[in-house]
């Protein structure tokens, strides 16, 4: 049974390395979606952020399939409930996500301006919308969701798609698109050149000014918030089900586990670092380096919401006690078990040819070698 | 309450969006290898045209591709959108295989297919070879899994519900893995894929060909469409009646339904070829018969006997009247998961637990307690999928099949002979022959999951359980999205894909210049010509 538990905690581990790789990887591309019609002024400017990502976003975007597929696979119930009860909003972040790769494949394929123009909006749109969702997804979960569960596991949501939208969880999404456009535009900074690069700059600037006062906000309003408190449950290594715990609520107790463990401070602290350092090098115009600090920086805003919430993964504002936790809303010991066999196989094998193929596409693209080269987008 | 209209709502979008998303990915398992196929032939022999091949075919491959990795993400959302119950229920076991599918499968596919389009100056020939075989391997590794995950809806094999948690969990990853259902599935979709791109790539060609456009480099393409194509048309055929056969053994139900056998008949049982069946009564209204055919056929003996719809409907009621105690127990052990003798009382009948969930639908107030043999007795005959539409989209998808393999055979034997640019007539009607393929595909997703209702997870989950609990107006609000974009992104490809078939070949080393067309308005012999391309 103890490893069961050991499973448990790797697997949440996981959960928020995966989070971290989307936000990292996908958010970068969409930042470059979003900057696409303002740093890029005509069209060849605009080819050449497509054609800076353009050999990786298809493998970058795996990173959201795969969340999606973990999620499923180590988190079943948190999966069904979670994308069911936000239905409108799964939707609208599905509908922009399928966008995306036929922005990247149609855009240049006819030469003319409307085409691409509209194109250049859809690309905008499936850049902006889905960062925004997927931070106010986050931001909802410090709130708590209104769903319970008939005695079958059956989940209802008795939510509107409005309240979704509150101000809390537009403030958390607007960090997370600030922090995409952070990321793509430190990208174009090394991979575009000339013009591009020097409004990237300044967009990167800009969003890493964004991020540091949301990201500030966003901890002193926690604070002030009902956090989760769990107060009896089966033993976290033993197999459970959310029927069977009490839950209450209790002013500030998302800041519960850093007072706990002060150490935890540290990751909060990783965000900040990453952040400011991120600005500086920005600034100095170290792009690579910048690109590293961004993704420390999301490092330690993921890491921040994974630790306070912890161990609720999808609080019940309807129900507390049906709280989805770490404990009761993950897979068998037998699933997570060639569930880990398989990431620790592979997990490696991906970063290996990731890399690789960034480095084999390395270098700065430019308008002349998009012209001669009839693959490019 | 659940709300039937949800339920039904919530299968016409998955219906729609799979069925979509099924136009694409049989292109893409079998272009992905057809690329490679000639860029094999590139990298050995170093012609020219071979590479202009696979710029050409590499094009509409990629027009194709963006859509199929766009429609999935589609498919992979639904589960938990709309099939939460479901989701929960099996998700243990179900999203093992597509989690899988990301790490094993769809991160090659997807990081190398952007080496394969941008790496032509920055790898080796050799690399970049490598490159397009991965990206081959990688969409059929992922088609692989997918399959997995589907024929464990089939046929669920290593699955044990644990009364804890209240869901079915994993008790046997090899047993799911190694299903019998997933192993001939995945070879008969797969090999499906590959008939589809080769009449793809054999029907633009015919058009060049009879247009006089592009000869050398449609005569090649044509040549290598047609041996693949002959090759996996007999193998698809011979893997389904396999499938058919394994088939058969885990859903009789499906196997007598896309038959029309309502009445179980002594061996050797006659194979209706025609037949009109009506589900309200119960029979055929109308049927033309081989006999002794259809015995050998399923179980390849003479002896064995093929249950029809009624012995299978009067099994059914004994294992629904022996899973109403199993959803007794289920709900006591949910409040108290340890009560002993409820324990024992779903032990002993939990293997019809699915049963009992079937009947729920039809009890009074849903209490399955209440159910009356009447009610047993209809959700017994609910266990027979629609026998009209599986009869047809089975007949429809064989008779492809084979109307297919008469294609190929024919376009192999022009194409060995040489003759291929006389048999003007066939050069025409081969880009007709394009349609064909996916129809069929298409046929063969309906026969499988049609014939596998009224279950999401055969014999363990009945459909109108799986839904989640959404309103009407969430439903009609999802649906008329997906209509509106998916019919928005449909015209867009077929344009692209369209121009780009009539823009032909940018380069094309047999000279890029239109060569004149043969036969009518053609002002050069067509003998004279025929011995020019040699």
């Amino acid at each position: 049974m103890e490893l069961y538990l050991a499973l448990k905690v790797l697997w949440w581990l996981l959960l928020g390395v995966l989070l971290m790789g989307l936000a990292i990887m996908v958010g970068m591309d969409m930042g470059v979606g979003t900057l696409l019609r303002f740093v890029g002024k005509t069209d060849t400017e605009r080819r050449v952020c497509l054609n800076a990502i353009g050999p990786h976003w298809d493998g970058n975007q795996v990173w959201f399939i795969l969340g999606g597929g973990a999620i499923f696979a180590a988190f079943p119930l948190l999966y069904a409930t979670a994308f069911s009860g936000l239905y409108i909003v799964m939707l609208l972040l599905l509908w922009t996500m399928i966008m995306r790769p036929l922005g990247f494949e149609y855009r240049s394929k006819l030469p003319s301006a409307n085409w691409r123009n509209v194109w250049d909006w859809v690309l905008f749109v499936s850049g902006a919308v889905p960062m925004i969702i997927y931070g106010a997804g986050m931001g909802n979960m410090f709130l708590g969701v209104p769903f319970h569960f008939t005695w079958d596991l059956r989940s209802y949501y008795t939510g509107s798609f409005l309240s979704l939208l509150n101000p809390f969880a537009v403030m958390a999404g607007v960090l997370s698109l600030s922090m995409s456009i952070y990321m793509g535009g430190v990208m174009l900074m090394g991979r575009a050149g000339g013009e591009v690069a020097r409004r990237s700059q300044k967009a990167a600037i800009g969003a890493a000014i964004v991020a540091l006062v949301l990201f500030s906000i966003g901890g002193f309003w926690v604070a002030t918030m009902n956090g989760y408190v769990l107060d009896k449950a089966p033993a976290p290594a033993l197999a459970q089900n959310p029927l069977q715990q009490s839950v209450s609520l209790q002013l500030g107790a998302w800041h519960a586990n850093f007072h706990a463990h002060p150490a935890l401070w540290l990751v909060p602290l990783l965000a900040y670092a990453g952040m400011i350092l991120g600005l500086l090098a920005v600034r100095a115009n170290r792009p690579t380096l910048a690109w590293w600090l961004g993704a420390l920086a999301w490092i330690g805003v993921i890491g921040t919401a994974g630790v306070s919430l912890f161990p609720f993964m999808m609080p019940s504002s309807a129900n507390p006690s049906q709280s989805l936790t770490l404990w009761n809303s993950i897979s068998s010991q037998t699933t997570l078990q060639w569930a880990t066999g398989f990431t620790a196989v592979f997990v490696p094998l991906i970063l290996w040819y990731t890399s690789w193929a960034f480095w084999i596409m390395r270098g700065t693209v430019d308008a002349k070698a998009l012209e001669h080269d009839g693959h490019a987008y | 309450m659940i709300d039937g209209t949800v339920v039904e709502l919530s299968r016409v979008q998955f219906a729609a969006t799979a069925l979509y998303h099924f136009l694409f990915v049989p292109l893409t398992l079998g272009l992905s290898f057809f690329l490679a196929a000639a860029e094999t032939v590139y990298v050995t022999t170093g012609k020219a045209i071979y590479k202009d091949m696979v710029d050409f075919w590499g094009k509409l491959f990629l027009i194709n591709f963006a859509l199929g990795v766009a429609t999935g993400l589609t498919m992979e959302f639904e589960f938990g959108t709309n099939w939460s119950f479901y989701s929960g229920f099996v998700g243990d076991i179900f999203g093992a295989p597509l989690a899988i599918e990301g790490l094993m499968a769809f991160f090659m596919e997807s990081t190398f297919v952007g080496l394969m389009v941008f790496g032509w100056k920055r790898l080796t020939k050799m690399q970049h070879l490598i490159v397009t075989y991965l990206v081959a391997i990688g969409s059929n590794l992922s088609a692989l899994w997918i399959l997995i995950a589907n024929s464990f809806m089939q046929d669920p094999q290593g699955a044990k519900f644990n009364p804890v948690t209240m869901r079915m969990e994993l008790a046997s990853f090899g047993d799911l893995i190694f299903s019998h259902d997933a192993q001939a599935k995945f070879v008969h979709t797969s090999i499906a894929g590959y008939v589809t791109a080769s009449i793809f790539v054999v029907g633009i060609s015919a058009w060049y060909m009879y247009r006089g456009r592009h000869v050398e480099l449609a005569k090649r393409s044509f040549r290598m469409a047609s041996l693949f194509g002959v090759l996996a048309t007999a193998g698809v055929i011979t893997l389904g009646d396999a499938l058919g056969f394994v088939g058969g053994q885990a859903q009789p139900s499906k196997l007598a339904a896309m038959e029309a056998m309502w009445q179980t008949e002594p061996a050797p049982a006659p194979f209706n070829v025609i037949a009109w069946p009506s589900q309200s009564q119960k029979a055929n209204r109308f049927e033309i018969q081989v006999p002794y055919v259809l015995t050998p056929l399923l179980t390849h003996t003479m002896t064995q006997t093929v249950p029809g719809v009624d012995q299978i409907v009067a099994g059914n009621v004994k294992r629904i009247e022996d899973g109403i105690p199993a959803v007794e127990a289920l709900k006591v052990l949910s409040s108290d998961p340890t009560n002993a003798p409820a324990l024992a009382q779903f032990d002993a009948h939990q293997k019809d637990l699915g049963y009992g969930f079937l009947v729920k639908r039809y009890a009074p107030d849903q209490d399955v307690s209440k159910a009356t043999p009447a009610d047993i007795q209809k959700a017994a005959w609910d266990t027979i999928p629609d026998v009209f539409s599986m009869f047809w989209t089975f007949r429809l998808m064989v008779g492809m099949g084979l109307l297919m393999l008469a294609f190929f055979v024919l376009s192999v034997i022009f194409s060995i002979r040489g003759d291929i640019m006389r048999q003007r007539w066939f050069l025409k009607i081969a880009p007709w022959m394009i349609p064909v393929p996916f129809v069929a595909c298409e046929m063969g997703w309906l026969t499988a999951e049609i014939g596998r209702q009224p279950w999401t997870v055969f014999g363990l989950l009945p459909t109108w359980m799986s839904a989640s609990t959404h309103s009407v107006g969430y439903m009609v609000f999802s649906l008329v999205g997906f209509v509106t974009l998916y019919s928005i992104f449909i015209a867009i490809e077929m344009y692209l894909m369209v121009k780009f078939i009539r823009k032909g070949p940018e380069n094309d080393a047999s000279g890029s210049a239109p060569q004149p067309a043969y036969g009518r308005g053609g002002f050069v012999p067509a003998g004279a010509m025929m011995r020019k391309e040699g």
